[in-house]
């Protein structure tokens, strides 16, 4: 008999980014809210403070920072003929663990989709026809346009603290800034980063080729800046251990440097950690959320009642608890039939290495979003029809980091062990850089979500199946990007320069790490019968319950997803505020 | 054989030492540091048996070794290193998902799918691949030549000596990752002893702080710190 707690207004499952937004929010409206975080406490001190975060191996090799498969993870396989099989330690995708989510440990690349991304079925149907669109695929569009987000993408990046310089401010295109862009109502509020080596040589390289380089929109402070919240940050130092590792210096934005202190001296915001939702519970009639079932950290099973319940965990755990508590109907991939589940996509990179024996890029030296960026062939710069793909490529340099375990490029002739590696690592450590292309990744009917038939977590429920594989049209967008790169390498004269891109018949591999974008399962819309949620983010069927994160992006976007995520959890507790709380109903 | 290769390499050791002190005189703490640390060859493993231990030293050598400018394996302590991870919860899996049904014939691409903790890995797989050696060339691993050893590693290396009691993992890439690791992770590990690695690379460990170096164009002139404070 689970132990029954004291009803609140709201509960919150999960402290990262939307977590904490939504918390911020409706605590200033006055309500009661709790929430629940599966993993531990963290904060700047102890748990990120130098020197002890200045290690490689714990938090950048062994994932200390992550989630821990053995508590939850997924099975995947790469079509229905095959078995999928637990995903038993980390690799190719790296959901966050503990308060701050992966909002703690991210990279802060904080882009805006282009305007054509949110309505990208209707925009290649309009310029291109539909027989581009192939039968395979899923795409659809967001049911919501980037004018509606537009004042709440300003929201996010002033909460968050982004550096960058507005290409595109109000209409008027900013040299320097990115063109390509939909119009910022604002500057951003602080200016760019410096930039490393690197970065800047190739940002004159595509300069000299016509292109437009602008700097990486980051949420690593370039200055000292206060946000709205009353919350501080601190210019960065360049300090290289940024991406897997919480930040030492109060730069990187993240729900603890932005949101959580300001947040916990609310007396109407609880947070409990180490307690694990294990399922939304649902009112007899199933239109209603009654609360929440948890694991405290005892162990023992918690019923904690409330009367809104928001899904704030990452996008695989969204998806999973909406399975597992019958909120929408789970999709079926043989009749097309269900939405949750529905949608699944990922992210389509590639990028070409160059070494330069002569130059020192000191490339310990960086932050996890510096670099300059392209967008000469993103999304809205392609003719779809002429090229034969749907999709598109930021493309862009700079250096995260320089730690030697995980960070060290060699020329593909080097050998792998022996006193040729040795001597390899020797000539090649600091001479080299790398041009990455960042692509969209569309959805399949495919592709997907839904409850494994074998494998169990450690709480007997399902563990969640990810059916997933690459797909020609998304290998045509990113070998297009790689006849675009290597042009702009070549022009660099590097010593030694290889490209790696995915090519014909690839197939998933969960091995190397890819990147911790992993959207769709739980996807926003117009209609009830192709999504799982509305454009407010409500569940079409169960509309005390919000579902945040990336699992609402109908396919993925060309950029990475946080600048979304923030925008869409602002965009969604307005509506809380302004229109439901006053007569909760579903609101589309 | 073994006995006279322990000599080899604890003197190639003393070697590498007397050459880090000349580099480092007139730093007393780092003198300090290294009277403090027992010689390899005299070090007692917590996870590896006697055979084993043999093996770790003798193929970590050969994936780094001391030929050549910079340090080899033995002189960073890479075995050191990875006798903690496997005493430790790396080595007993404790983060992964070790839940049946395990398939091992499961193709590479979706990952780790063997029952066996990285730990148990080792211990099967030494166990088979010095019987395989003893079959093939009269001798454990750790009594081959080098050539012969490192003919036995590239056949490992390309799945030409399978290894039937560690189907599902990839024990020659797990050996090979866990020495760079060694080779490479901060010296409170037990590897990268005195940060002979960082050094050799020109990389400043923890030192973390670079904000009058962005963007400049030279080498960086400062050598590593690590997470204890010791200055290389």
């Amino acid at each position: 008999m689970a132990r029954q707690e004291k009803k609140r207004d709201v509960v919150i499952v999960g402290l990262g980014w939307t977590g904490s937004i939504m918390g911020m929010e409706l605590c200033n409206e006055g309500l009661d809210v709790l929430a629940l975080e599966r993993g531990g406490d963290r904060d700047t001190v102890p748990d990120f403070q130098y020197p002890q975060v200045a290690d490689e191996l714990k938090y950048g090799v062994r994932y200390g920072f992550m989630q821990k498969p053995r508590k939850s993870t997924v099975t995947i396989r790469r079509s229905e003929s095959e078995t999928a099989l637990p995903y038993r330690h980390l690799g190719s995708f790296l959901p966050g663990d503990g308060v701050g989510g992966a909002g703690m440990h991210w990279n802060g690349h904080t882009f805006r989709p282009m305007q054509e991304e949110f309505e990208l079925k209707s925009y290649v149907e309009k310029n291109f026809g539909k027989d581009l669109i192939s039968d395979d695929m899923a795409i659809q569009d967001w049911g919501i346009s980037y004018k509606e987000l537009e004042p709440y993408f300003d929201r996010f990046e002033k909460v968050a603290g982004i550096s960058g310089y507005a290409g595109n401010l109000n209409g008027e295109i900013r040299e320097g800034g990115n063109p390509f862009e939909a119009p910022r109502s604002d500057e951003f509020p602080m200016p760019p980063l410096d930039q490393t080596v690197d970065s800047n040589m190739f940002a004159d390289a595509a300069r000299k080729m016509g292109y437009h380089p602008y700097h990486r929109p980051s949420a690593v402070a370039s200055t000292s800046y206060t946000n709205p919240y009353g919350m501080q940050l601190g210019p960065c130092n360049f300090c290289g251990f940024c991406e897997r590792f919480g930040c030492l210096n109060y730069s990187k934005s993240s729900p603890q440097t932005c949101i959580l202190d300001a947040l916990k001296r609310k007396e109407n915001f609880e947070y409990r950690t180490n307690a694990e939702v294990l399922k939304v519970e649902l009112a007899a009639d199933g239109k209603t959320a009654k609360g929440v079932t948890y694991i405290d950290a005892n162990g023992e099973e918690v019923y904690q009642p409330a009367d809104l319940v928001i899904l704030a965990a990452y996008q695989l755990h969204n998806v999973h608890l909406m399975l597992l508590s019958g909120i929408g109907q789970a999709y079926n991939a043989a009749t097309g039939e269900g939405v949750v589940g529905k949608n699944y996509a990922y992210q389509t990179n590639g990028g070409t290495a160059l070494f330069f024996k002569d130059v020192d890029f000191n490339p310990f030296v960086g932050n996890g979003s510096n670099g300059h960026v392209i967008d000469d062939f993103a999304i809205n710069q392609i003719d779809f029809g002429k090229e034969g793909f749907i999709g598109g490529s930021y493309i862009s340099s700079g250096t995260f980091n320089g730690q030697p375990i995980r960070s060290m490029r060699l020329p593909a002739d080097t050998p792998k062990w022996g006193a040729g590696w040795k001597e390899g690592i020797k000539d090649w450590y600091g001479h080299s850089m790398a041009i990455g292309s960042h692509g969209s990744n569309m959805s399949y009917h495919s592709n997907h979500l839904d409850l494994d038939p074998t494998y169990k977590d450690q709480h007997g429920r399902p563990l969640m199946r990810m059916t997933f594989n690459w797909k020609p049209n998304d290998i045509r967008m990113t070998q297009f990007m790689k006849s675009k790169i290597e042009p702009l390498a070549e022009s660099m004269n590097p010593d030694i320069m290889q490209s790696s891109f995915k090519s014909e018949g690839a197939m998933y591999d969960v091995r190397p790490y890819q990147t911790t974008h992993n959207v769709g399962g739980a996807i926003m819309g117009t209609d009830p019968q192709s999504s799982a949620v509305n454009k407010f983010q409500q569940s079409w069927d169960v509309h005390n319950v919000f579902v945040l994160g990336a699992s609402a992006f109908p396919q993925n976007i060309q950029y990475n997803p946080t600048g979304t995520v923030g925008a869409l959890a602002y965009w969604a507790v307005d509506a809380i505020r302004k229109d439901y709380l006053p007569n909760p109903r579903p609101l589309a | 054989m073994s006995d006279a290769n322990f000599k080899l390499n604890r003197r190639r050791f003393l070697q590498a030492g007397a050459a880090g002190t000349m580099l480092s005189a007139g730093y007393a703490s780092g003198a300090f540091a290294k009277t403090a640390t027992p010689a390899l060859s005299e070090f007692t493993p917590e996870f590896f048996t006697a055979d084993e231990w043999k093996f770790i030293m003798a193929a970590t050598d050969r994936l780094i070794p001391a030929d050549g400018e910079g340090p080899g394996a033995l002189d960073a302590r890479v075995p050191v290193f990875i006798d903690g991870q496997m005493a430790g919860p790396f080595g007993h899996a404790a983060d992964w998902y070790m839940e049946g049904p395990h398939d091992p014939n499961a193709p590479a691409q979706l990952g780790y799918q063997s029952p066996l903790t990285p730990a148990e890995v080792y211990r099967a797989a030494i166990a088979e691949l010095n019987a395989w050696c003893n079959d093939k060339h009269g001798s454990i691993f750790a009594e081959l030549d080098k050539a012969t050893k490192d003919s036995v590693l590239t056949a490992l290396e390309k799945g030409e000596i399978k290894l039937e009691s560690t189907k599902g993992a990839n024990f020659f890439s797990l050996l090979l990752q866990n020495t760079k690791e060694g080779y490479f992770a901060d010296p409170m590990y037990g590897g990268n002893h005195d940060m002979v690695a960082w050094k050799y690379i020109g990389f400043p460990g923890a030192r973390a702080s670079f904000r009058e170096w962005v963007g400049v164009e030279k080498p960086y002139p400062l050598g590593p710190v690590d997470i204890s404070g010791k200055r290389g």
